[in-house]
């Protein structure tokens, strides 16, 4: 779902990050308002004009919604049996195209230039002793750490298989537990050691010694 | 110069670091010792990422512990996993990250992240998702981030350990090149030939220190 960028250089590519995602809030304010399927109908072909516009390949597109199909699927069962098919029928579109939505600002962002924005934005609360930046970092770290997640869980997935330990999903959660907060240990030594943090504590060696 | 004037350091009970005097002067520093020996802990040294419990270190006299972003600024650092020191998700993005506080124009930036990348093995690669490279592909592109900020001296700890041979011999060819000095912890003994320096550790203590080919055989005896 973290779609990444996709480079380019569509209008929506060179449109500034704070601009996208300023609209993407109005954005997605006006798709909560929206309750006729006609109104969502139209919304949905202003966004498939959009990721035309930013000449998303279809297979992409597909991409960055696949991983809600099941959360959507279910959220569309419950809400029919609480409400009524059209209801739930509007409640998902709007999800899937707010989603869809998001997913084509990242597409057509660099993290950097998101980055940026999100300090200019954040630049205020400074006075409050918010550091924009660190915030920014966070922000960046997130983004970067969810192929390294994913790789984790790869890695710990087929090490179980290979040792024939098929078995509920859950016992997967403490190897991968394990492993990612050595990499954010590791990747809090290379943070540091590439000048984000200004103070050296004294620290334990991550790797080997 | 880098000093190590009498270090001593302590990772909960264990001593890794017993009592270490050395000063590096040289381009080319091979460090080496087995498994535990206190040599990666002697490279975290270099730039402030350990802070000794005993004695000083100095990079051309700015002390690791009290001058430690100076000193970062001097000495770059290269870790074993790629993996855990790429921050970006995008190739350029992540040599670029260096430079974020330079102050440098943006398309300043833009054409040294071009140049570096092209320079050093992965022209065309700004826009490439860093998690989809090659293990090679990244210790390059975490090479090439630490290069962009122009360190004086490079550490690099066991920077080749975790690729196959065609890799570990890309990233051994461009740190050859490199006009930085150079401090290598490596298990490759073959990659130090050339090298003007080597410093063997063993369980904490700096034993061995002289000319690639006499402290290698010491540490191939020792081995053996």
């Amino acid at each position: 779902m973290i779609g990444l960028y996709l480079p380019g250089r569509t209008p929506l590519h060179r449109a500034p990050a704070g601009l996208k995602l300023a609209l993407l809030a109005l954005g997605v304010g006006v798709l909560l308002t929206l309750d006729d399927l006609r109104w969502l109908t139209v919304a949905g072909i202003t966004i498939l004009g959009l990721y035309a516009v930013a000449r998303v390949p279809p297979r992409v597109a597909a991409q960055q919604l696949r991983p809600l199909l099941w959360f959507a699927a279910f959220l569309f069962v419950v809400q029919t049996l609480l409400t009524d098919w059209l209801g739930a029928t509007a409640l998902v579109v709007r999800l899937v195209l707010a989603v869809a939505l998001a997913a084509l600002v990242t597409l057509t962002t660099r993290v950097s230039a998101m980055l940026d924005a999100v300090e200019v934005l954040l630049g205020p609360l400074r006075r409050f002793g918010v550091q924009p930046e660190r915030v920014g970092l966070v922000l960046a770290l997130t983004i970067r750490g969810v192929p390294v997640v994913a790789g984790v869980l790869g890695t710990v997935r087929d090490a179980h298989r290979a040792r024939g330990a098929d078995g509920p999903p859950w016992r997967l959660l403490v190897p991968v537990l394990v492993r990612v907060l050595r990499q954010a240990d590791a990747l809090s030594d290379a943070l540091i050691a590439r000048g984000v943090d200004d103070e050296a504590e004294r620290r334990t060696p991550s790797v080997n010694c | 110069m880098i000093v190590v004037d009498g270090v001593s350091h302590r990772l909960g009970d264990q001593l890794v670091l017993d009592r270490v005097d050395v000063a590096l002067a040289e381009q080319r520093i091979g460090v080496i010792g087995a498994n535990g020996s206190g040599k990666s802990t002697f490279a975290r040294l270099l730039n402030g990422l350990v802070v000794p419990d005993s004695g000083t270190v100095t990079v051309d006299g700015l002390s690791t512990a009290k001058d430690g972003r100076e000193v970062r600024r001097k000495v770059g650092f290269v870790f074993t996993d790629p993996d855990a020191q790429i921050v970006m998700p995008t190739v350029g993005e992540d040599v670029a990250f260096g430079l974020r506080r330079s102050g440098l124009p943006k398309a300043e930036i833009t054409a040294r992240v071009r140049d570096m990348l092209a320079r050093h093995g992965l022209p065309g690669f700004e826009d490439r998702p860093a998690h989809a490279l090659s293990g090679g592909e990244k210790q390059l592109l975490a090479l090439c981030s630490v290069l962009i900020t122009a360190p004086g001296t490079l550490v690099c700890d066991e920077p080749t350990t975790l690729l196959d041979l065609r890799n570990a011999r890309r990233v051994g060819a461009l740190l050859a090149g490199l006009p930085q000095r150079l401090v290598l912890v490596t298990h490759d003994l073959d990659a130090l030939a050339d090298f003007e320096r080597v410093l063997l550790f063993d369980a904490g203590r700096l034993v061995g220190d002289g000319p690639p080919a006499d402290v290698v055989a010491q540490y191939r005896t020792a081995q053996s």
